[in-house]
């Protein structure tokens, strides 16, 4: 058992959190907003009820609330050995927080970016441990999915390697390892495809509907990318291509003003009840 | 009660997918318009319009195939509430 401190209680961070009580370790889930642990708690629960439905392991959700500490205070996270952090996608706010993980956390506390393009190295650099931080990319929902990106910067150690590696394969997760740039493999193909989908909407060729049937029936995919832009959240989408846009300087990574629309009216997908799609919400 | 569920739980559907039609006994997940995602909002839907906690032992895709059949979950949940 694993003491795994989990920062960021949106839609990764909750994931990670019930995936890793689900395998036995113990978890502190940090997040500067109360009301985003209580609706993190509130999710873990329902997700654990509905974990066989959804064809997963039957799981025993009190079990699971019970591994799970939750607070406000980065100090809650002094005793734990790995640090997974799952915050918004802004840089300003990823400084400032590893800056103070870097004070408050053990010296051989392991860091870990659940980030999807903000290069690790970048943000090892803002840290007294540079060997001690690496890249893991999670998949949404964390606690369905089989595997993962697996991403060292460039002073990440082997022993780091070995520590968070062996984490991942705890929680049944195969680690595929690519090198650190922006976006790594699957967001820079995969942000693209939902920002392009987006234009597709936005220029009226096709509605959503329209755009995720072609993906669904000509391609056979499970989903369509609007479909898929739901699931991770619209905010995190258009996040994710300014950083690829920041990253790269080049223009194909210019994000539809649709998604910013959305973003800005509170769109954001099957979390807000409302995105691409209309949904039943928790409240 | 059971009608009144059954309009409850066609009207959620049927606003969430217009254009297709479908009798209250047949198998929403065979006729490939929703998916399992769909259930979970089916399962918050049911528990907060009826008031009610699906217990883990009647939470499969079995009590969710169809409309009839989720009446038939509201029912033996109101009436295990009743008694």
């Amino acid at each position: 058992m694993t003491n795994v401190g989990v920062v960021g209680a949106g839609v990764m961070g909750i994931g990670v959190a019930q995936d890793l009580a689900q395998k036995g370790h113990s978890v502190v889930l940090v997040d500067n907003n109360p009301e985003a642990l209580d609706e993190a708690l509130a999710k873990i629960e329902l997700d654990c009820r509905l974990s066989r439905m959804l064809g997963g392991p039957a799981v025993d959700s009190e079990a699971v609330l019970a591994s799970i500490t939750a607070g406000t205070s980065l100090e809650l996270l002094a005793e734990t050995e790995v640090v997974i952090e799952n915050i918004t996608e802004d840089w300003e706010l990823k400084s400032a927080l590893y800056a103070q993980l870097d004070v408050v956390c053990k010296a051989d506390t392991v860091f870990v970016a659940n980030t999807s393009a903000i290069p690790i190295t970048k943000l090892a650099a803002l840290t007294s441990r540079p060997d001690k931080v690496m890249g893991v990319h999670f998949m949404n929902p964390v606690p369905m999915k089989a595997a993962c990106e697996f991403i060292p910067g460039y002073h990440t150690s082997e022993q780091t390697k070995d520590t968070v590696r062996a984490l991942l394969d705890s929680m049944g997760k195969k680690s595929i390892p690519v090198n650190d740039s922006p976006g790594f493999v699957s967001n820079r193909v995969l942000m693209l495809t939902v920002n392009e989908a987006a234009f597709l909407v936005h220029e009226g060729v096709a509605d959503a509907k329209t755009v995720d049937e072609v993906f669904r029936s000509c391609f056979g995919h499970p989903m369509g990318p609007l479909e898929t832009a739901d699931l991770i959240g619209v905010d995190t989408i258009l996040y994710s291509v300014e950083v690829l846009y920041e990253q790269f300087n080049d223009s194909k990574y210019r994000p539809c003003p649709l998604l910013k629309k959305m973003t800005d009216a509170g769109l954001h997908g099957r979390k807000s009840g409302e995105g691409f799609y209309v949904y039943q919400s928790m409240g | 009660m059971s009608n009144d569920a059954r309009t409850q739980i066609r009207t959620f559907i049927t606003t969430k997918f217009p254009d297709v039609t479908f009798s209250d006994e047949e198998d929403i997940f065979a006729l490939g318009f929703v998916n399992s995602l769909f259930a979970m909002e089916l399962v918050m839907f049911i528990e907060k319009a009826f008031g009610t906690r699906i217990p883990n032992e009647e939470l499969h895709l079995g009590n969710f195939r169809s409309v009839a059949l989720m009446a038939d979950l509201v029912a033996r949940q109101t009436s295990a509430a009743v008694g």
